[in-house]
C-alpha cells in the first residue's frame, strides 16, 4: 500500500495506507496503552485503553482498529484521553482481587503498571468483589477468573497460533470466564504460551507460582537445549544457597528466531537441572567395582594416565569417542581435536539422529540455498515432505502457521500420514510410507505412481519455494531431492533433525570419517598447523566402536553427553572390562557402566554456541550455576592437560592478546562499556585470558569450517547468525552412511534421556495421557 | 453402534436436525436453534446433548458450550416440566409483576431457579419477554399469559397441573 | 392473547390487518397483500430505492437509520452473496411491537423482506425471531411455507426468473443480539458478540457478503410504502420522519397497548387521550420515552414534545423502539433505576471492560443504595461511572445503560438523597426487591 502521512500529537507521521494506527504509533515511538491488542493476533477492541481522539469523529477511537489514512490528524495523550483510560483501570479494579502482594505478576502485571501510569489510585468500590475459586487446569496452568481482565490473548494464541483452540470464552456479561476444553482441564499442547501471554496474573504456571518475586530474579537469555529448533529462552535465575538456580523460563521479550513462542519442552522442561539424581561429584570405579565419589584432581588423574597408557601401548585406535547432539560447538569441536590430536585417533562419532552429512553434500557449493528460521518465517511458499513438525518441531510449526495466517503464504504438504499443519496447508499430498523416495521424480514428472498432477502444477506455478523435509531422507535420497530443487529458480532448503545440536555435531567433524566442516580425514592439507600428528584414516562410527569395545580390540571409551547403551540397546556387560570414561548430568545407563564419570554442567550452566537444524548459529549464555559440576569443555581441557598435552595448541587462549582499550580510560559511564566489550568481543579483540573459555576457539572453527563465516556483532548482540553450507568446497564427499542415522522423534513430551530427568515434562505427559484417556471412556 | 447411528433425541427431532443443519449456507447456523430444540426434548444441555450436537455441527464441544452458555433461555440442569417465568422488567415491574412472582413463590415453595420436589414446575425470575403492553406477562415453557394478577397464580398453576396429570394417566 | 387496541387518533397503516387474520395468506392476498411486490417487479431496483428513500422511512428498531439511504449503501457488485436480514429479536423493555406484527401479519415480514432483497439483489433473507416468540417463529414459519406454496418465494418468485428464499431463525435469549452485528454472529451460530466496525453490513454482513439488516417493523412498513407511494407515505409524518409508528404505551396508563400513530405525535396526548391517562387518575412523575435504554423525560419535557427521531433528541432523549413507557407519582425511582441497570448487567455480553464492569458496579451500587445503605458519595460515584461508560464501549450497550442511569442521577437527585442514611424508601411496597436474576 502506498504511504499516508498523519499527524499524531503534532508529528507528522508516514506509514502504508491501512496500518493500524496503534502501530504506525509504536514505530513512531509513541506507545499507546493497550491490553486486548497483541501484534500478529486478531483484533478485539475489547478492552478498550487504547482511545484516542481523531479529529472530526466524535467519538474517541480505538487505536487497535483504525487504519491509517492521509491527512488524518489524532491526539493520543489528552486530559480526556488519561480520563477514559483511568475509569477503564478503575472499572477493572472494580471486581479485581487486588491480591498484588501474592499474586506471580505482581512487578511485571500490565495493569499494576498502567494503574500506576493513569492513576487510579483511589478505590470508588465499596461493594463486595466477584469471586471464584481458583482452578487447576492441568501441571503446567492455573487460572484465576477473579484476575482475569478477559482480554482474550489466551484464547486467540491458543487458537490462532497455536491451532489448539483449547480456550474458550462461556457465559456472559460479568459472570464470563475463560474455559478449557476438557471441562476443568486442558487438553491440549500444553505450550503454555497462555500463561505468559497473559497480561496480569490469571493465567500461572505450575512450575513458577509461588516461588518468587520477579524483582528477586536475574534474566539470561540463552538456547533451549531440548529439540533441534533452538529457540531462544529468557531464564529467569535466582541465587540459591548453594549457587543459582532457574525459576521459570518464557521468551516474553520475543528476541530471537521464536518470538515469543516456547513449547512445553521450552517452558517447562529445564527442571531436569535440579533434579537430585543430578551428578554433582566425580566417580571413579572403586576396586570393589563401585563408583565412588571421588575428588576432581583424582578423576582426572585415573582417566589420564589409563587413557595415555592404553593409547601409548596400543595406539589411539584402541580409543573411540563419542560425543554428544546436546553439547556446544566449542565442545564438540574440542572433543574431536582432543580425539583426534591428543588421543590420537579416528574413532569419533555421535548418536546421528539426521544425514547432515548427506545434506551438506548436496548443498556443497550451492550458496545461498539453505534456509533458516527467519526464512521460513516470510517464505511466499512453503513445499514440507515429511516430517511432524507440530510434535517434532514445534517452533517450525508455529513459524508455519504464522507465516501462513499473517502473510498467507502457500504450504504445501506430503506426508505419509496426516499431520496437523495440513489444517494450513493450500494442497496436501497423501504419499505411501516409504514412497519418500519416489518424490522427487513425481516432482520432475517422472512419476506418474504418485498421481495427482494438481499438486505438483501447483508447487511448480510458484515463484519461489522453501522446501523443508524430514528424517525420512537419508542419503541419496537427500541428494535427489535437493537436486530436483535446485532445477527451480529460487529455493532453499531445510532438513529436519533432533536435538539441540545434532547440526552442530557434524558441523564441527563429530565424525570417524569427516573433520569439521565436513573436509574429508584424508584431505588434512588445512588442519596441519592446527592439528599435529592427525591420523589420516578413517575410524570406526559408533556402532563400530561399542561392538568392537563389547568383543573386539577396542580398549578405551570416552563418551561426551550420550548415552549409546540406551540408544543402541546394548546390555550393561558389553562394556566390562574395558575403560570407559563418561561425562554426563546423570549417571544414566552408559555411565553407570563407566570406569570415571564427570559430573558435567547442562547447556543451562555454561557458554558457547550452537547450530539448530535450519543452521542458524546462536549464542549460548551461562544462566544457572550448579555446584559441582563443570562444563564439558572445562572437563575436556583438564584431562588433556592431565595428559601432558599442550593445551595452548588445544586451546589457542592468549594469543595474539590485544591491548584493548576496555573504555575506562576514556572516563566512559558503564553503558557505553559494555557496548564497548560487546565490541571487543565481536571482533574477537577481547583478551581469552582462559584455556577454559570457549569462545578462544571460535577464530579456529571459523577459519578450518567453511560453512562458519560468522557475524559476530550479531551473535554477540543476542541474535541467531546465519551459517552457510554453500561455502562447504564440491570435493570427494563420499557415502554419508544413512544406515547409521537413527531420529530420534522426540514429541511434545519426550527429549532422549534429557526428559527423563525433567518432572515437568513427564507430569504434563502423564496428565495428557490421562486426559486422552478419560476422553475415549467417556 | 457407531458414534453415527446414536442420537439421544426422538426420531422425529433427530429427522428435523438432519434437515436443521442443510438448511443454511453454513452449517454451524443450525447451532443455536438446534441447542434450543435439543433442550426442548431433553429438558436441558446434559453432555451427552452438547457432545452430539457438536457431532452434527462439525464443531468441538468446547465450540458448543462457548455458544450454549451465553444465551440465557438455555440451561445446564434440569428444570421443572412447566417452566414458569415471570418478567418483572420495567414496564411488568411497574404493574406487580413482583406480586405475581413472590405469588408463584408462595404457591410453589421454591424460589428463583427452584424446581418443586414432583419435578412438574420450576419458576425462573427472567427480563422482558416482549409483552410489555400486556404487562404483567409470564411465559409458561412457550405459552404467554398476560394481564396477570397475584389471583391468576393459582388458575395458571391448575391448568398446567391438570396438564401433567392428564399426560400421566394417558 | 395480546390485547389489540384502539384509538380515533391512530392512523393505521402497519397495523390495519390487525386482527383480521392475515397470518392466513388468502386472507392477505384478499387485504392487498403481495401487490407492492408485483409493483416491484415491474419497476425495478433503481426506482424502488428512490421510492425507500422518499418515504422517510427511518428504521424502526431505534437508531432511526433512513432505510432508503441503508439499502443504496449496498455494493451492485459482489463476489459472494448479498442477505437480507429481518431483526426480530424484540427485547428492548417497554417494547413488544413486533409481536403483533409476527401475529397477526407475518406476511407483511415476509413480502417486506422479498423487497428488500429485489432493492440490494439478493437471493436470500432470514428472518431471525428471538427465542422466547416460539409460537410467533411457528407462525412465521407456516406463513413462509405458505408462500412458498404460493410460488411468492423460491427459484421463480411470482413466475419471474427472479430467486428469492426466505429462512427463519430463533434465538435463545439473549438482549444483545439485537445489535446488529450481535445479530450476524448469532445466525451465523456464534456467541452474540458484536462484531468490530467498520466494515459495516453493508459491505462484509453475513457470511460475509453485504447484507441489508431491518427491523421487523420496518420492513413490514416496505409494502405500505410501496402502495402508497414514497412521497404520500413521508406526507403522514413529521419533517424527515416519514409515516406511522407502532408506540408501545405500557406501566402507569389506563389503557397500555400498541397504538399506531402518525411520526411527531405529541408524547402528553399520546399519554391522557390515546392511553387513556395515569391509572387510577393518580399524577405523572416521568416517561421513558422509546423503550429502557433513553433517558426518562419530565411531566413538564413532555407538553409540546412531538414523538419523531429529532424531536425527542431535541428534547434530551431518544424515539428508540417507541416503547413509552408511563411512571406515576408512586413509583420509586430508585427502584426503577436498579431494575434497569439490572437488566443491562444481565444482558451485557461481557466483550469490553467498561460495559461488563460498569453495568455490574452500577447494579451493586443501586443494589445497596435502594436498600438503604447508601451514601452521598455514591449518587456521585453512579453519576461519574455512567458517565464513563458513555461513549467507551464497544457497542451501544454501554450507552443503552448508560444513558438511562445519568437521566434518573440527574433529573431524580433528591428522590435519591431521600435513600441515604438509611432511611427506608419511600415508596416501596416490597422494601428493596430480591433481584434474583444474575
Amino acid at each position: 500500500m502506498a504511504d499516508v502521512t498523519f499527524t499524531v500529537d503534532g508529528k507528522k507521521l508516514t506509514a502504508p495506507a491501512g496500518t493500524l494506527l496503534i502501530e504506525a504509533c509504536r514505530k513512531a515511538g509513541i506507545e499507546i496503552p493497550a491490553f486486548c491488542y497483541y501484534p500478529g493476533l486478531s483484533l478485539q477492541a475489547a478492552c478498550r485503553m487504547c482511545v484516542v481522539r481523531q479529529e472530526k469523529v466524535p467519538k474517541l477511537q480505538t487505536a487497535c482498529t483504525t487504519t491509517v489514512a492521509e491527512g488524518q490528524v489524532f491526539t493520543t495523550e489528552s486530559p480526556e484521553i488519561a480520563q477514559a483510560r483511568k475509569a477503564t483501570i478503575e472499572l477493572l479494579l472494580g471486581n479485581h482481587p487486588l491480591d498484588c502482594p501474592v499474586c506471580d505478576a505482581g512487578g511485571e502485571c500490565e495493569l499494576q503498571d498502567m494503574t500506576f501510569k493513569y492513576g487510579a489510585g483511589e478505590s470508588l468500590m465499596v461493594d463486595a468483589k466477584r469471586h471464584r475459586d481458583e482452578q487447576q487446569w492441568s501441571p503446567a496452568v492455573f487460572y484465576d477468573r477473579p484476575r482475569c481482565i478477559l482480554c482474550y490473548r489466551c484464547t486467540r494464541v491458543c487458537g490462532e497460533g497455536m491451532d489448539v483452540w483449547a480456550l474458550g470464552i462461556q457465559n456472559r456479561g460479568v459472570t464470563s470466564v475463560i474455559s478449557p476444553d476438557g471441562g476443568d482441564q486442558l487438553d491440549c499442547e500444553q505450550c503454555g504460551m497462555c500463561i505468559d501471554i497473559c497480561p496480569v496474573g490469571a493465567l500461572t504456571s505450575g512450575s513458577y507460582r509461588y516461588k518468587t518475586r520477579p524483582w528477586e530474579m536475574n534474566h539470561v537469555s540463552t538456547v533451549c537445549t531440548h529439540c533441534g529448533d533452538g529457540c531462544k529462552v529468557t531464564l529467569g535465575i535466582r541465587q540459591s544457597s548453594d549457587g543459582s538456580e532457574i525459576i521459570r523460563a518464557d521468551n516474553r521479550d520475543k528476541s530471537g528466531i521464536n518470538g515469543d513462542f516456547l513449547c512445553a519442552k521450552g517452558r517447562f522442561g529445564f527442571d531436569f537441572v535440579e533434579n537430585t539424581e543430578r551428578l554433582t561429584a566425580p566417580l571413579v570405579r572403586n576396586a570393589q567395582g563401585k563408583l565412588e565419589r571421588v575428588s576432581w584432581e583424582h578423576a582426572f588423574r585415573v582417566a589420564a594416565s589409563k587413557l595415555k597408557e592404553i593409547r601409548d601401548t596400543r595406539g589411539g585406535a584402541a580409543i573411540g569417542v563419542i560425543g554428544s547432539n546436546h553439547t556446544t560447538n566449542e565442545e564438540n569441536y574440542l572433543l574431536q581435536k582432543f580425539a583426534r590430536t591428543v588421543l590420537q585417533t579416528s574413532n569419533v562419532d555421535h548418536e546421528r539422529t539426521t544425514d547432515y552429512v548427506a545434506f551438506a553434500r548436496a548443498l556443497a557449493g550451492h550458496k545461498e540455498k539453505s534456509a533458516g528460521l527467519r526464512d521460513i518465517a516470510n517464505a511466499p511458499a512453503i513445499l514440507l515432505i515429511g516430517g511432524d513438525p507440530t510434535n517434532e518441531h514445534p517452533l517450525l510449526a508455529w513459524t508455519i502457521r504464522t507465516n501462513v495466517r499473517l502473510n498467507r503464504a502457500r504450504l504445501y504438504v506430503a506426508n505419509h500420514r496426516q499431520i496437523k499443519l495440513e489444517r494450513q496447508a493450500k494442497a496436501t499430498l497423501r504419499i505411501p510410507s516409504g514412497g519418500y523416495g519416489r518424490i522427487a521424480k513425481y516432482l520432475s514428472a517422472k512419476d506418474s505412481t504418485l498421481s495427482d498432477p494438481a499438486f505438483r502444477e501447483a508447487l511448480l506455478a510458484e515463484e519461489s519455494l522453501l522446501v523443508i523435509f524430514g528424517e525420512e531422507y537419508r542419503g541419496s535420497a537427500v541428494d535427489e531431492l535437493v537436486a530436483w530443487g535446485l532445477t527451480l529458480p529460487n529455493v532453499r532448503f531445510s532438513y529436519l533433525g533432533d536435538y539441540s545440536n545434532s547440526r552442530g555435531a557434524a558441523d564441527m567433524g563429530l565424525l570417524p570419517d569427516r573433520l569439521p566442516g565436513y573436509v574429508p580425514v584424508s584431505a588434512v592439507e588445512k588442519f596441519r598447523d592446527e592439528y599435529p600428528g592427525l591420523p589420516a584414516t578413517i575410524g570406526l562410527n559408533q556402532s563400530q566402536m561399542l561392538s568392537s569395545a563389547a568383543g573386539g580390540s577396542l580398549a578405551a571409551l570416552l563418551i561426551v553427553g550420550a548415552n549409546p547403551l540406551e540408544a543402541e540397546n546394548l546390555d550393561l556387560n558389553s562394556l566390562k572390562n574395558k575403560f570407559v570414561v563418561v561425562l554426563d548430568m546423570f549417571l544414566t545407563e552408559t555411565a553407570a557402566a563407566a570406569d570415571v564419570v564427570f559430573p558435567a554442567a547442562s547447556l543451562y550452566e555454561k557458554t558457547g554456541t550452537v547450530t539448530n537444524t535450519y543452521g542458524d548459529l546462536q549464542l549460548v549464555r551461562k544462566a544457572a550455576d550448579k555446584p559441582g559440576v563443570k562444563p564439558d569443555f572445562e572437563i575436556l581441557v583438564r584431562l588433556a592437560s592431565s595428559m601432558g598435552a599442550d593445551v595452548k595448541r588445544l586451546v589457542p587462549f592468549g594469543k595474539n592478546v590485544v591491548k584493548a582499550d576496555l573504555g575506562q580510560s576514556r572516563g566512559a559511564q558503564s553503558g557505553e562499556a559494555d557496548r564497548h566489550a560487546v565490541w571487543l568481543v565481536a571482533n574477537g579483540l577481547e583478551p581469552k585470558l582462559s584455556p577454559f573459555d570457549p569462545l578462544a576457539l571460535l577464530d579456529e572453527i571459523e577459519r578450518l569450517v567453511p560453512a562458519y563465516k560468522l557475524d559476530r556483532l550479531n551473535l554477540f548482540g543476542g541474535n541467531e547468525v546465519r551459517t552457510e553450507p554453500g561455502f562447504v568446497p564440491v570435493s570427494a564427499l563420499t557415502s554419508s552412511g544413512p544406515d547409521l542415522v537413527k531420529p530420534s522423534h522426540n514429541g511434545l513430551f519426550t527429549s532422549g534421556t534429557l526428559g527423563r530427568y525433567s518432572k515437568g515434562i513427564r507430569d504434563l505427559e502423564k496428565h495428557q495421557a490421562e486426559t486422552k484417556q478419560e476422553a475415549v471412556a467417556g | 453402534m457407531t458414534a453415527e447411528t446414536m442420537s439421544i433425541f426422538s426420531p422425529k427431532v433427530s429427522a428435523r436436525f438432519d434437515a436443521l443443519v442443510e438448511k443454511y449456507p453454513v452449517r454451524r447456523s443450525a447451532l443455536v436453534p438446534m441447542l434450543l430444540y435439543a433442550q426442548d426434548e431433553i429438558g436441558y444441555l446434559s453432555d451427552a446433548v452438547i457432545a452430539e450436537v457438536a457431532r452434527r455441527i462439525g464443531i468441538t464441544e468446547l465450540d458448543v458450550r462457548n455458544v450454549a452458555t451465553y444465551y440465557s433461555m438455555l440451561r445446564f440442569k434440569p428444570a421443572g416440566k412447566y417452566n414458569v417465568q415471570v418478567c418483572t422488567n420495567i414496564s411488568c415491574m411497574l404493574r406487580g409483576a413482583y406480586d405475581v412472582f413472590e405469588k408463584f413463590q408462595d404457591e410453589l415453595r421454591v424460589g428463583h431457579k427452584g424446581v418443586t420436589p414432583d419435578g412438574v414446575f420450576s419458576l425462573e425470575e427472567v427480563e422482558c419477554i416482549g409483552a410489555c403492553c400486556w404487562a404483567p406477562a409470564i411465559q409458561v415453557n412457550y405459552d404467554f399469559h398476560d394481564d396477570l394478577t397475584p389471583d391468576s397464580v393459582p388458575g395458571i398453576l391448575a391448568q398446567y397441573r391438570q396438564k401433567s396429570e392428564g399426560q400421566k394417566n394417558a | 392473547m395480546p390485547r389489540l387496541v384502539s384509538h380515533p387518533d391512530e392512523v393505521k397503516v402497519v397495523s390495519k390487518r390487525f386482527g383480521q387474520g392475515a397470518a392466513d395468506i388468502e386472507k392477505y392476498i384478499e387485504l392487498g397483500g403481495y401487490e407492492a411486490i408485483r409493483k416491484c417487479l415491474a419497476q425495478g431496483p433503481e426506482w424502488l430505492i428512490e421510492e425507500m428513500k422518499a418515504s422517510n422511512l427511518r428504521g424502526r428498531g431505534g437508531a432511526g437509520f433512513p432505510t432508503g439511504m441503508k439499502w443504496s449503501f449496498v455494493p451492485k457488485q459482489s463476489a459472494k452473496p448479498k442477505y437480507v436480514l429481518i431483526n426480530g429479536d424484540e427485547s428492548e423493555p417497554g417494547t413488544c411491537k413486533d409481536h403483533l406484527i409476527f401475529l397477526h401479519d407475518p406476511h407483511s415480514v415476509i413480502e417486506g423482506t422479498i423487497i428488500a432483497g429485489l432493492a440490494i439483489g439478493s437471493k436470500m433473507g432470514f428472518i431471525y425471531l428471538r427465542g422466547e416468540y416460539r409460537y410467533l417463529l411457528e407462525i412465521m414459519e407456516k406463513a413462509v411455507a405458505d408462500a412458498y406454496a404460493k410460488g411468492f418465494l423460491g427459484k421463480n418468485i411470482f413466475g419471474t426468473d427472479t430467486e428469492f428464499q426466505i429462512i427463519t431463525q430463533s434465538g435463545a435469549g439473549a438482549y444483545e443480539v439485537g445489535e446488529e452485528s450481535a445479530l450476524m454472529e448469532s445466525l451465523e451460530g456464534k456467541r452474540g458478540v458484536p462484531r468490530i466496525k467498520p466494515p459495516f453490513p453493508a459491505v462484509v454482513g453475513l457470511y460475509g457478503g453485504p447484507t441489508v439488516i431491518n427491523n421487523a417493523e420496518t420492513i413490514a412498513t416496505v409494502p405500505h410504502v410501496i402502495n402508497m407511494g414514497g412521497a404520500a407515505f413521508a406526507a403522514v409524518g413529521s419533517p424527515r420522519n416519514g409515516g406511522t409508528r407502532l408506540f408501545g404505551i405500557s406501566g402507569h396508563v389506563e389503557r397500555p397497548g400498541v397504538y399506531e400513530l402518525p411520526m411527531g405525535y405529541n408524547l402528553k396526548k399520546m399519554i391522557y387521550e390515546v392511553a387513556g391517562g395515569v391509572r387510577g387518575g393518580r399524577n405523572l412523575k416521568a416517561v421513558v420515552p422509546g423503550g429502557s435504554s433513553t433517558p426518562v423525560l419530565l411531566p413538564e419535557e413532555i407538553e409540546t414534545l412531538g414523538m419523531d427521531f429529532d424531536q425527542v433528541g431535541k428534547a434530551g432523549s431518544m424515539l428508540g423502539s417507541g416503547g413509552v413507557v408511563v411512571i406515576d407519582d408512586q413509583t420509586c425511582i430508585v427502584e426503577f433505576a436498579l431494575r434497569t441497570i439490572s437488566f443491562y448487567q444481565h444482558e451485557s455480553c461481557g466483550w469490553c471492560i467498561p460495559c461488563r464492569e460498569g453495568t455490574d458496579w452500577l447494579k451493586k451500587s443501586l443494589t445497596r443504595f435502594h436498600a438503604g445503605f447508601g451514601t452521598a458519595k455514591d449518587i456521585d460515584n453512579i453519576r461519574y461511572l455512567a458517565e464513563n461508560m458513555m461513549g467507551r464501549t464497544f457497542c451501544p450497550l454501554g450507552d443503552a445503560a448508560a444513558m438511562p442511569t445519568l437521566g434518573f442521577v440527574k433529573k431524580f437527585r433528591k428522590e435519591f438523597e431521600d435513600h441515604l442514611d438509611g432511611k427506608p424508601c419511600p415508596f416501596a411496597k416490597h422494601g428493596a426487591p430480591e433481584l434474583t436474576v444474575v
